[in-house]
């Protein structure tokens, strides 16, 4: 950054990364709730040809832009400390990698 | 040359959808990639950001498409449970794969995990669509910003390309198959 360079506010892009995480991280839990619950798998039956898949992935769609939706307007003209932003959302999307990956989840 | 409605929407989730997805997010860490090791910053043209704009949009539409078409309309397919006392299982390619312990796993870990897998690459490409767009400015500033985002494009190739792979494999062990015949070309005898 040059010092002619006026400071940019990073919140939304913050924004953005964070609710990404969050909202891979709430599919890990739904899917796991869906395989470990059969009330719960139940309630995911939104369209039921397709099983409790299109609950999983609609809930976790619905919490990932709700989550960008305030954290956007939380963030929105600021400058965030993006380290512990993307150490943050990393872990996150880790474990919703785990929370799908079938081994994992029948271990459980 | 004759294929099904079920074979040729399939073909089109999987290989026009799934496969310009991938093939986009690829193109995507290859540039976020060459970015990172280029010693001036280059501007684009305001028709260059135009059209990398459009790029990424596309490229999130694409996955969004892909998995859609993939969660509403072939999975039912896929899915669909044979009549009791079914010998054949061949239109029913779940109850085919299971039916056989050798094949089961393509089912219980390629499908589950690929049904899953498959919107983490569409939310996070729909995310670096976003940043890449709306956070150009931000993303020069701050190179934890930069790291992120190849960190989420490298995520997604990976997803996607779990997807991709396990639903070519699956749909090779056990075809979505049936509907209405559509015949492409006929040849003379």
């Amino acid at each position: 950054m040059t010092l002619t360079e006026t400071q940019v506010p990073n919140g939304p892009a913050a924004a953005a990364i964070l609710s990404a995480a969050i909202g891979c991280f709430a599919l890990g839990l739904t899917t796991v709730a869906a395989d470990k619950s059969k009330a719960v798998n139940k309630l995911m039956l939104f369209y039921p040809p397709s099983g409790a898949l299109t609950g999983e992935t609609t809930i976790a769609i619905v919490v990932w832009l709700v989550a960008w939706l305030i954290l956007a307007r939380l963030w929105r003209n600021s400058t965030r400390a993006l380290g512990p932003i993307n150490i943050a959302s990393f872990v996150l999307l880790l474990c919703g990698l785990l929370l799908t990956f079938p081994p994992f989840v029948d271990a459980l | 040359m004759q294929l099904t409605t079920r074979e040729l929407l399939t073909a089109l989730h999987g290989m026009l959808f799934g496969g310009f997805f991938l093939m986009a997010i690829f193109g995507l860490v290859v540039e976020l990639v060459r970015s990172r090791h280029t010693s001036t910053h280059i501007e684009l043209t305001p028709r260059g950001r135009t059209i990398e704009s459009w790029f990424l949009i596309l490229m999130a539409a694409f996955g969004w498409l892909a998995v859609f078409t993939g969660t509403y309309v072939i999975y039912p397919w896929y899915r669909a449970k044979p009549p009791a006392n079914t010998a054949d299982l061949t239109a029913y390619p779940r109850y085919l794969l299971l039916s056989h312990p050798n094949t089961a796993a393509w089912h219980n870990l390629g499908m589950e995990w690929k049904e899953h897998i498959a919107f983490f690459a569409t939310i996070a490409v729909t995310m670096l669509a976003f940043v890449l767009i709306r956070q150009r400015a931000a993303l020069r500033q701050y190179p934890q910003l930069r790291n992120a985002v190849l960190g989420f494009a490298l995520l997604a190739l990976a997803s996607c390309g779990v997807a991709a792979g396990f639903g070519a494999m699956v749909n090779k062990a056990a075809p979505v198959t049936g509907g209405n015949t559509i015949t492409l070309i006929r040849s003379g005898q």
